[in-house]
């Protein structure tokens, strides 16, 4: 993609004359170009029409530039176009102040043809990076990544959070993949990732990593949710039910069923953005997610498909029934963990 | 007063040149539809003693005469902008009248280099 491709852009200036020269000058170098005589003009043209970039000018009567610039930055909506202040030189404090609320670049009037070319290419770039980024988002990461991105920004930064940290794991699989084609493996794991995810997001879980046949998954982060124990559980056990379906499809057409185990634990995780601005996944590390994968690696001790720490099992409502597996000295633990296990028949 | 003491003239023909001459004719055009009315707004500003909207008119003709290299003309009107800021209207009025006094010399000059 040619960097300055054109764009369609909103010039807003009370000035005509401004507002013909940067319009001229815009549409020389290709970009289509509509215009506001004000701030509250420009944003109904910005709820009515996309736009990929818009030109503020500071001092306009009605509303001026800075409520533009703060209404757009409240407004999901309106947040992610780009917006060049036009200023006179001498208003330099204005453009900092400008900067600070949002605007992404300044140009000084008269504007300068050439940098006006270069700063709007420049723009228009950036935006275009950002919207393809936020289309992987969409494809890759569950809705409340995506929403959580958008409203907080990409701020890489970590925090502590309560959560439940869930790993999920096919048994066997280099087994089931030797015994098939390899175009049959991908479906298989497409299906299954398909299955996984409905199951985890209807409990209000975001599955952050999917390596080969496995999974992890999050329960009360990024989005606060008070009963995220009871909500991991009964992902695991929709998710083991999702399976049961699955097998039945394919001991129907005379293939292999498979198995999955689960590890659940909770308590205190580090959760962030981890990456680059470019590329950045939400992921929660910790003692607490090292116990859940423990614990799915110990389904294959234990022989039942889903394990839970105590900390899951005390915060879980009556209703749901846990049976003691008792105290196990896992991997990488110095203590022994008690361990509960999740029948999968709760309707008894 | 000549033009070019008016107007500066490599600033016009930059911009003459940047947006085409048949353009420059509209845009000068635009200037003198404007620059009257935001004088007008500027005299009424001052009878008020309402130093944002007379701020405010003086920065939009400052920035608009810039661009055609009526810079002198320009920074009278920035110095107005000034005033306007600093809310000190008080030495106002001589200087209004010596900005509406330019204005004919830069429409005049202006008139002249958009038909040559």
């Amino acid at each position: 993609m040619a960097s300055g491709g054109p764009g369609r852009l909103l010039v807003v200036d009370d000035n005509k004359v401004n507002r013909l020269l940067l319009g001229r000058s815009l549409e020389q170098q290709g970009h289509s170009i509509e215009m506001a005589e004000n701030g509250r003009q420009a944003l109904e043209m910005m709820h009515a029409r996309p736009f990929d970039l818009v030109l503020l000018d500071i001092e306009m009567p009605e509303m001026d530039g800075y409520q533009v610039l703060e209404k757009v930055s409240a407004d999901l909506q309106l947040r992610d176009i780009p917006i060049i202040i036009t200023s006179a030189l001498e208003e330099l404090n204005s453009v900092v102040r400008c900067i600070e609320m949002g605007a992404e670049d300044y140009l000084t009037k008269p504007v300068n043809p050439v940098l006006l070319k270069a700063r709007i290419g420049a723009s228009l770039e950036k935006k275009r990076l950002r919207d393809q980024q936020r289309e992987l988002i969409r494809k890759f990461a569950t809705s409340e990544v995506a929403t959580d991105l958008e409203t907080s920004g990409f701020s890489l930064g970590g925090k502590f959070v309560e959560a439940t940290a869930m790993f999920s794991d096919i048994r066997s699989f280099t087994t089931i993949a030797e015994s098939q084609t390899p175009a049959e493996t991908i479906e298989l794991l497409n299906t299954y990732y398909t299955l996984m995810f409905e199951a985890i997001s209807d409990q209000g879980g975001v599955v952050n990593q999917m390596v080969g046949d496995g999974l992890m998954a999050i329960f009360g982060a990024p989005l606060v949710q008070a009963d995220h124990c009871e909500r991991a559980v009964k992902a695991s056990l929709d998710m083991i039910d999702m399976i049961r379906l699955l097998n039945a499809d394919r001991l129907a057409q005379g293939k292999a069923e498979i198995r999955i185990g689960i590890g659940i634990a909770s308590g205190q995780v580090i959760a962030g953005y981890t990456g680059t601005t470019r590329r950045a996944t939400y992921t929660c590390v910790g003692d607490t997610v090292n116990l859940a994968a423990r614990l799915e690696s110990h389904t294959k001790v234990v022989g039942k498909p889903i394990l839970i720490d105590d900390t899951t099992r005390g915060a879980l409502s009556p209703a749901i029934k846990v049976e003691a597996e008792g105290p196990f000295q896992l991997k990488g633990k110095t203590a022994e963990v008690q361990v509960f296990s999740v029948p999968l028949n709760q309707k008894e | 007063m000549n033009p070019p003491s008016v107007i500066d003239l490599p600033t016009f023909e930059a911009l003459k040149e940047a947006m085409g001459a048949d353009f420059i004719s509209e845009l000068v055009q635009a200037y003198f539809d404007e620059t009257p009315q935001l004088l007008a707004k500027l005299q009424q500003a001052l009878a008020k003693q309402d130093c944002d909207a007379f701020r405010q008119a003086a920065h939009s003709i400052k920035s608009t005469s810039n661009s055609f290299g009526a810079l002198e003309f320009g920074a009278q009107a920035k110095e107005l902008e000034m005033m306007g800021r600093e809310a000190r209207l008080d030495g106002a009025p001589g200087k209004v009248e010596s900005l509406l006094t330019g204005y004919e010399a830069v429409k005049q000059a202006l008139a002249e280099l958009s038909r040559g």
